[in-house]
């Protein structure tokens, strides 16, 4: 299987304080990487990281063997590829479910709005939520919204899909339809990095699941030697709090 | 003129011999305060996109900050800093000799020159004073809507692949235009009303017009009540076509 994501050393600084300190890890085609670990342990900088949007203090990040970290990459080329999934949904309020969809499209993706709008549809259809297409935003509940982000990410047909806790500010009734749509996506094959407090999510769909602490990763390994067998002290206490 | 009493005490006749006067002192205000308008809203986008300059890499970031942020800095404070009527003296009798003048002017010189200054020199100065007194104002109006705009909204954009300026124009723009409107609205009605300074050199405007006819009569009450009463209806006519934009563009904003 092809590698399609490398981090070599990477260390994040805001100021003094140091949220990375040295990620080394690959991703391969069709892996889904589930990243756990407590609160300000560094898991969605590191993933911004991997899109760039936040710039690496030192280290190297590759995707698809491009130099994210490098200034003479054309990081809009790069992240087309490269779908991102936020925890806030981050849609655009002032545009209908449609158009949030086909504005990428139409604008940097270079296909035409006949296609975009056919594009958008199926997605829409696919995320279970096309009978809004012509609604706004705050019209729609939190996983509504979150459903819609996902086309909206899915519409630049990316190879690569970033979870940045995507289910963390929905009401516990809504994180099931998510969590599903984010399934069907692992079983169709595509690449992701999920950062994540679903761990039941994390333990059925990983293929691997990266345990950080203190911009560390402590230990990395198959959802049943993290979750049954953990090596490290550091990774049993975490799961101990969580898995009750 | 037969002398027309209104009340008692206003002479009505004054107003009628200076019609002509005052509808082409109130065209002018209103030309005036339209072309700075809409100068003033462009160079406080430009302004304003320029104090919020930056850059990811190295090189262009020193050169945004040197070349961008801090000239844009000094402009704003600058222009907020010192008296409009003071910045149109000081454009209108020291800077433009220098740019347009017959002997040596650095943007126009010899008798075209001469020309220009006599007929449209309190003209370009008044302009030009205006609208860059109000493009530093729109600049802060520009930066504080775009700063107020949810950082997730721009990083949502970009992770799509929409380039800086694209993400501007489609997704933090059209936000931010909507709470900029009342503030814009409010910094227009502030420009109709400051364009009566530049009657201080000589721009035949509605507050120019106005003197003019007091100095004739040596009367006060007509000419300046009608022409305040001309102002309050242009601002009256300006605060509601800024209602109606605001109507119109509320929707679908989630705050």
């Amino acid at each position: 299987m092809g590698e399609v994501i490398r981090v070599d050393a990477l260390t994040k600084r805001f100021g003094t304080l140091q949220v990375l300190r040295g990620i080394t890890c690959t991703v391969a085609t069709s892996d889904v990487v589930c990243v756990i670990g407590p609160s300000g342990s560094g898991k969605s900088t590191f993933l911004r990281c991997l899109n760039g949007l936040e710039e690496a203090s030192t280290g190297q990040v590759w995707v698809h063997g491009v130099p994210v970290h490098d200034a003479r990459t054309d990081i809009d080329a790069l992240r087309r590829q490269i779908g991102m999934v936020f925890q806030r949904f981050n849609l655009f309020p002032h545009k209908t479910v449609l158009e949030n969809v086909m504005l990428a499209p139409t604008t940097v993706g270079g296909v035409t709005p006949a296609q975009a709008r056919e594009r958008a549809d199926s997605l829409l259809e696919k995320v279970g939520i096309l009978d809004k297409s012509a609604a706004y935003p705050n019209q729609l509940s939190g996983g509504q919204q979150q459903r819609v982000a996902i086309a909206r990410a899915l519409a630049m047909q990316p190879k690569i899909m970033l979870f940045d806790e995507p289910t963390s500010s929905l009401d516990p009734e809504m994180v099931g339809e998510v969590l599903s749509v984010m399934q069907t996506l692992a079983e169709e094959g595509m690449t992701m990095v999920v950062v994540t407090h679903e761990m039941g999510f994390a333990r059925q769909v990983a293929s691997r699941v990266l345990f950080m602490d203190e911009g560390q990763i402590v230990e990395a390994g198959s959802p049943i030697e993290i979750f049954d067998e953990p090596q490290h002290e550091r990774t049993r206490r975490f799961l101990s709090k969580v898995l009750r | 003129m037969e002398q027309v009493l209104w009340f008692g005490w206003f002479r009505a006749d004054i107003i009628a011999e200076y019609a002509e006067l005052f509808w082409r002192g109130l065209q002018m205000t209103i030309m005036v305060t339209l072309i700075c308008i809409v100068q003033g809203t462009l160079l406080g986008l430009a302004v304003g996109m320029a104090r919020l300059a930056d850059a990811r890499h190295a090189p262009a970031r020193q050169i945004c900050r040197v070349a961008l942020r801090w000239p844009a800095t000094v402009y704003v404070s600058f222009f907020r800093g010192t008296p409009l009527f003071v910045q149109i003296l000081l454009i209108h009798f020291a800077l433009l000799p220098v740019l347009i003048n017959p002997v040596d002017g650095l943007v126009v010189a010899g008798d075209t020159a001469r020309d220009i200054k006599q007929n449209y020199g309190a003209f370009i100065s008044g302009i030009l004073a205006l609208t860059l007194n109000s493009g530093a104002y729109i600049s802060e109006i520009f930066r504080a809507g775009i700063q107020s705009i949810d950082r997730g909204q721009s990083e949502a954009a970009r992770s799509l692949g929409l380039s800086y300026p694209r993400t501007m124009y489609h997704v933090v723009l059209p936000q931010a235009f909507r709470r900029m409107l009342p503030p814009l609205g409010n910094n227009a009605i502030a420009l109709l009303k400051d364009s009566s300074l530049i009657s201080a050199i000589g721009l035949a405007e509605l507050a120019y017009a106005a003197r003019t006819v007091a100095g004739a009569y040596g009367r006060y009450w007509e000419p300046y009540l009608t022409i305040s009463l001309m102002y309050w209806l242009l601002t009256l006519a300006l605060a509601y076509v800024v209602k109606r934009l605001e109507s119109r563009y509320g929707r679908g904003d989630t705050r």
